[in-house]
């Protein structure tokens, strides 16, 4: 693999925590520069005023994944044309944390908003599963009795595994599909399951909104973007 | 009011503004991001001949939102829901009082609503007061998001917003209109969710809590709140505008909200000026659940519309409803609804 698909596939990993899609297919990654084992990233956003805590998790872990390849000697990601760009960038180059780069304006640091998420997650997946057993006929109740090993391979599937293992749940084929986020049993499956989806329709729709807001913002090849009224240099 | 196929829709649009967010008004860099972050908003998710230039829609006059709402828009009531963000703008973006006045020729049409902000302390409680003296409020909007010298947010569970939450009930303001929207930029890691409702709804009864923007990008967290609280309701701006460019992800928007809560705690809004009432109220009424969805999320019923587009709100604010828009039947909500039901569905909907 090249040393651009490497990086390209690293930030593959990097998530927008409140969507669950890479930051790569979402189209916030605009700019890769590889020079040895400098690598030098940029990353925009959908509006102006995203929210900043988001908005670090997504910077501090495109610069952790490059860091930890094996090549790279110094990372530079740069977020552009957001209100608190300067603060996001210097506090991750320095290592900051996201307290240290809101002194006095954040508390504590990310951890817990990234869990939450993570959990939301998990959720949706598992609904997508579930829906995928009752096409193929299961019935509700008997959902309580399935486990990893009856569900179809592809990404889906995939997906879920993932999102598990992001929560320290195992992927055993034997195990259970169907747990709480901390891994007990489900008592009220259809409940859960109705709000998974709603879960789901949330997630699913902020995945709408953003990528519609991304490009009013920057344009396509087609149509020009706005820069949300900001004037600023386009990201190359 | 709008008329279709024979049935007449008493349109409120709980949500609009008369703001002044154009260059001259900036104060910095943040103003222009605002206005543009709403601008883009509109761009976004408007049908093309609604799309406004950014200088006009910085700036729009008294005719344009006269005509907008009144002479093309169907609209019986507006409510105007400030939004001060004076960090941003010289003047303010969109105040109590620059509404208000607007109101105050169109009084028939237009009432404004005030704000306030618990890290405004004892002199924002006399100028409540006075706000409300002046106005006669029947509402507040907050905007928790709102940055305030080196602060960059509050929660409706900070100290000072209980005094002020009393305060509104001890003068009689009723509805609390609380932004919970994509606009979402305090640092403080909690400020954003719609956690802090669900206390205060608690310890509120006799206030309604009115979560604008339905929480989203947080549905889920608003309908699991809204389901335990009868006095949270959720207003539908910038849920609206989605019936044009992403009709099955309205119709599962729609189809959620109902089932958790029920049609009597839904509310029409345009958020104009970002989208324009006339395209949403009518597409609204030729609005159906995908056939392929109704299995999940059943139908849309007149009723339920009616409710949705104007009666809600009118009796949330007691407008007296014209007698042939009501409903005086018992209406059956769409859906299976499992939230706690606010009212009596036999009871006529007036002032």
């Amino acid at each position: 693999m090249s040393r651009g698909d490497e990086v390209w596939s690293a930030l593959g990993a990097v998530r927008d925590p409140e969507l669950d899609e890479p930051i790569t297919d979402l189209k916030f990654v605009t700019e890769v520069e590889i020079s040895g084992g400098d690598v030098r990233v940029r990353l925009r956003l959908p509006t102006y005023f995203c929210a900043p805590n988001f908005a670090y998790l997504m910077v501090a872990d495109a610069h952790d994944v490059l860091t930890s390849l094996d090549w790279t000697h110094h990372v530079t990601v740069r977020l552009d044309d957001h209100f608190a760009s300067e603060e996001i960038n210097g506090g991750v180059a320095a290592d900051a944390g996201f307290s240290g780069s809101f002194p006095g304006q954040a508390e504590g640091e990310l951890e817990q908003l990234r869990n939450t998420f993570r959990r939301k997650a998990h959720t949706a997946c598992l609904e997508r599963s579930c829906r995928s057993l009752l096409e193929e006929g299961w019935e509700i109740e008997g959902l309580t009795r399935a486990h990893l090993s009856d569900l179809p391979s592809g990404s889906a599937t995939e997906s879920l595994l993932r999102r598990r293992a992001d929560l320290g749940l195992t992927a055993d084929p034997q195990a259970p599909l169907l747990v709480n986020d901390d891994g007990t049993p489900v008592d009220d499956v259809p409940r859960r399951l109705r709000y998974a989806r709603t879960v789901r329709v949330s997630i699913d729709g902020n995945g709408i909104f953003c990528r519609g807001l991304l490009e009013t913002r920057y344009g396509t090849a087609d149509i020009e973007g706005t820069f949300s009224g900001i004037e600023v240099r386009k990201a190359s | 009011m709008y008329e279709k196929d024979g049935e007449k829709y008493y349109v409120v649009d709980s949500h609009i503004h008369f703001w002044n967010g154009g260059a001259s008004n900036q104060k910095n860099r943040y103003g222009a991001g605002f206005t543009g972050c709403f601008y883009d908003y509109q761009k976004n998710l408007s049908p093309s001949e609604w799309v406004w230039d950014l200088e006009k829609f910085g700036s729009y006059t008294e005719d344009d939102l006269l005509h907008d709402l009144f002479d093309v828009g169907y609209v019986d009531k507006g409510i105007f829901q400030p939004t001060y963000l004076t960090d941003f703008y010289t003047e303010g973006f969109n105040t109590t009082e620059r509404n208000g006045a607007l109101a105050e020729k169109h009084p028939s049409r237009l009432i404004t609503n005030g704000a306030w902000d618990p890290r405004d302390g004892e002199a924002g409680l006399d100028a409540l007061e006075a706000l409300h003296e002046r106005w006669n409020l029947k509402g507040v909007k907050l905007y928790t998001a709102e940055w305030k010298g080196d602060s960059k947010g509050w929660k409706l569970t900070d100290p000072w917003s209980y005094r002020y939450l009393e305060k509104c009930e001890a003068l009689g303001i009723r509805n609390i209109h609380v932004h919970k929207g994509p606009t979402i930029y305090p640092l403080n890691r909690d400020a954003f969710d719609v956690a802090d409702v669900d206390e205060v709804a608690t310890a509120f009864p006799n206030l309604n809590f009115i979560i604008e923007h339905v929480g989203l990008p947080r549905l889920e967290d608003f309908c699991w709140i809204a389901t335990q609280e009868p006095n949270v309701y959720g207003g539908l701006a910038v849920a609206m505008p989605f019936i044009y460019s992403r009709p099955r992800y309205f119709a599962q928007i729609i189809g959620e909200l109902l089932y958790w809560l029920d049609g009597n705690r839904l509310t029409f809004a345009s958020d104009y000026a970002i989208w324009q009432p006339k395209w949403l109220v009518e597409m609204f009424v030729d609005f159906q659940i995908p056939e392929d969805m109704q299995g999940e999320y059943g139908v849309l019923t007149t009723e339920v519309k009616k409710k949705i587009l104007g009666l809600n709100a009118a009796r949330l604010y007691g407008f007296e409803v014209p007698a042939e828009a009501r409903i005086t039947t018992p209406g059956p909500t769409t859906g299976e609804s499992i939230g706690s039901a606010p009212v009596d569905e036999t009871h006529p909907v007036t002032a």
